[in-house]
């Protein structure tokens, strides 16, 4: 009896200090925002940038990429003198790729007081996010989020990197204009929208560029073992060269058949094939010769490659991390800055008018930078760069010139 | 030539269906349960290949070894945690156990081994076969893996038909019951059965890896689906029936694949599989059962 009357008080206790709790908290939550208006209004001189991606989990080594290449952007902006004499402050938080937790991180970033978003870096959270950014008027700047549908929320939504269907068509663009071959076949997965949205803008691109695609081969995530009846098709179409717009397991299935039936075209990919290299226990010697779409290798020779390699280094980050990613967050940076340049913006101004004046400086700069020698911009939100490629020559990665 | 080429890589994707389909129908034929795990137990079996090989640098042949050893003690175990306390349940109940454990040896290898694809290095160390200047290659695992399935196929007939072991599976294949009656050790046959089923399905992880070595835990999954379809496709229950119906069914997926449509072989696939059991429900070599009324 005693004992069930004490837990009946602990119990009524804990009622009381839930709502007391409840009361109280909205009013912490207003205390903090309350403080940061204050503290911008105080600090005219400082531009916010936040930043949303995976630093923990399976894509942990994207985010953290995204992260060093960030902040090496941030402070050499700072140390040049800032954006428009503001000093620029970067903030990023973790949303170990989930969808869900990156709309509480862009809530994080908000209190905080962030002005324009360095973010998100993986597609699906970006999504997510995009729809709030464009509520709020937000200028949204991806580095690396690839999929369609992260632009198609508002107008303040921008990418660095190529969307996937784009990879396509500079796939194709990059084959005619190197001259790579006439005779091409495809191989692709048609239980996967990635693969089949780049095989169709790839097919389009070919035909506008006169290249013929003398067969196109399917698979499924179901039938993703045996690749011999597709190869032995484009073997015998006369295909140079096989576009696999594909992610490295297949790939690595298919590397390996084609070298069982004697069968050696030139194999071309897009950054699904990125990192071919690091499956555990892949024979190298395979994939030797094997060509893909990406925008940046760290042992490139170019002016922009060589100065962002050695300052990254230089600031001791890790070579890990010493990928596409870090540099597309590089390249995201200093684009806000040149926009924000453009367009004038300052500390002091909200968020929303920021967003309003970036959306049209952003379309009319053009950025010199590590993924691109002169990238400009469309008010879709899609960037405009040189396609590039690498080629897998004794089992490392060279920038094909 | 090219049909040729097709045909051949035809038989080398069937000759695996067949390898892993004699062990769904030997658990079949003498258990009377689809133990929808199978396909995972061969999935377990090839990473113990690849921790033994590729991380410990084992020879090929002891890898193999320790994973029959292995598959065949995890069998027996799913059998009897799992299946054991279910053998006066609906047939039903059984099935869904199965897919549960299914999904659990999947969930434990991605626990254990992450979800990103190893690649395999093949327990084959035999040169392939090169005919008419290099237009048509057989691989060494494809002769392996034929072989491979003809001794099996043959060893199992003959363990069954000719030993007493053998002869205690089939009488509990007819009639549970009665083989009781008739002092056979009912559980200790079925224990049996799955040992044996889980070890043939240790050596289909080996060789299925060796032919196409991307391994990561689903890569069991879709090859156990096939080969249970080409077990029904020769006749669920037949030993020659399991080793017909899963190089028929590789001829069919890759001569679809290679003159109708890629996109289409898998459609064509259980086409042809509805055709076989509307025609003979029974499958190809299946017995004719009359039905007690």
């Amino acid at each position: 009896m005693r004992i069930k009357k004490f837990l009946a008080v602990v119990l009524a206790l804990a009622v009381v200090f839930a709502f007391a709790s409840c009361t109280k908290n909205p009013g912490n939550a207003e205390n903090p925002s309350d403080e940061s208006n204050s503290n911008s209004a105080s600090e005219e001189g400082v531009i916010k940038i936040g930043s949303i991606g995976p630093l923990t989990g399976d894509n942990a080594v994207y985010g953290t990429a995204v992260k060093y290449g960030a902040e090496l952007a941030v402070k050499e902006i700072n140390e040049a003198g800032g954006i428009n004499g503001c000093k620029v402050e970067f903030r990023m938080e973790d949303d170990v790729s989930d969808a869900e937790k990156a709309v509480n991180a862009y809530g994080v970033l908000k209190d905080w007081g962030m002005q324009m978003l360095a973010g998100t870096v993986t597609s699906k959270p970006c999504q997510a996010v995009s729809t709030y950014a464009a509520e709020d008027n937000m200028f949204l700047l991806t580095p690396s989020g690839t999929s369609v549908e992260c632009l198609q929320a508002g107008d303040t939504l921008f990418r660095v990197c190529f969307s996937d269907p784009a990879q396509g068509t500079k796939s194709a663009d990059f084959i005619a204009e190197k001259g790579l071959a006439t005779k091409i076949g495809i191989i692709y997965n048609s239980s996967d929208v990635y693969s089949t949205g780049i095989k169709d803008t790839f097919v389009e691109e070919a035909a506008a560029k006169n290249l013929e695609v003398v067969a196109t081969e399917a698979f499924t995530n179901d039938s993703a073992t045996d690749f011999t009846a597709q190869l032995t098709n484009i073997r015998s179409a006369g295909a140079e060269l096989v576009f696999l717009p594909i992610y490295t397991a297949p790939a690595s299935l298919i590397l390996q058949q084609a070298n069982t039936m004697g069968f050696a075209p030139l194999f071309f990919g897009c950054d699904g094939l990125d990192g071919i290299l690091s499956v555990e226990n892949f024979d190298a010697s395979l994939a030797e010769g094997v060509m893909l779409l990406t925008p940046f290798v760290a042992n490139s020779t170019d002016e922009a490659t060589v100065k962002f390699v050695n300052a990254y280094r230089a600031n001791g980050y890790e070579d890990t991390y010493l990928n596409q990613f870090a540099a597309d967050a590089y390249d995201a940076i200093y684009t806000i800055k040149a926009a924000a340049e453009k367009a004038g913006v300052t500390g002091d101004m909200d968020t929303a008018a920021i967003g309003d004046a970036m959306k049209t400086a952003i379309t009319e700069v053009t950025v010199s930078g590590v993924t691109g020698g002169s990238i400009t911009w469309n008010a879709d939100g899609e960037p405009n760069k040189e396609p590039r490629a690498v080629k897998i020559i004794n089992g490392e990665y060279q920038m094909v010139e | 030539m090219k049909f040729l080429s097709q045909l051949i890589s035809g038989i080398s994707l069937g000759s695996i269906y067949s390898l892993i389909a004699l062990g769904y129908t030997m658990v079949y034929g003498i258990a009377k349960m689809l133990n929808f795990a199978h396909g995972d137990v061969i999935m377990i079996g090839g990473y113990v290949v690849y921790t033994a090989c590729v991380t410990a640098g084992l020879p090929a042949a002891a890898g193999v070894l320790i994973a029959i050893v292995f598959c065949t003690v995890l069998g027996v175990a799913i059998e009897r945690f799992a299946y054991k306390p279910l053998r006066s349940a609906s047939s039903l109940a059984v099935l869904i156990t199965a897919i549960g454990v299914s999904y659990l040896l999947q969930n434990v290898a991605l626990l254990i081994f992450g979800s990103d694809t190893k690649s395999f290095s093949s327990v084959v160390s035999l040169e392939p076969v090169s005919l008419a200047d290099g237009a048509l290659v057989i691989s060494g695992e494809t002769i392996v893996t034929i072989i491979v399935s003809v001794i099996i196929m043959v060893a199992l007939i003959v363990f069954i038909n000719k030993t007493r072991p053998g002869k205690a599976m089939l009488a509990v294949s007819e009639d549970k019951g009665a083989a009781q009656l008739m002092g056979i050790n009912v559980n200790g046959t079925i224990a049996l059965t799955f040992a044996i089923g889980s070890g043939l399905a240790a050596v289909a992880g080996a060789l299925l890896c060796s032919a196409y070595p991307a391994l990561s835990p689903y890569t069991g999954a879709m090859p156990g689906i096939k080969a249970f379809v080409a077990a029904v496709f020769g006749g669920i229950g037949s030993i020659p029936g399991a080793m017909i119906g899963g190089i028929l069914l590789g001829i069919i997926e890759n001569l679809s694949k290679g003159y109708i449509s890629s996109q289409l072989s898998d459609p064509i696939v259980f086409a042809v599989l509805i055709i076989v059991l509307l025609v003979k429900p029974t499958g190809l070599m299946g017995k004719k059962i009359n039905e007690k009324v």
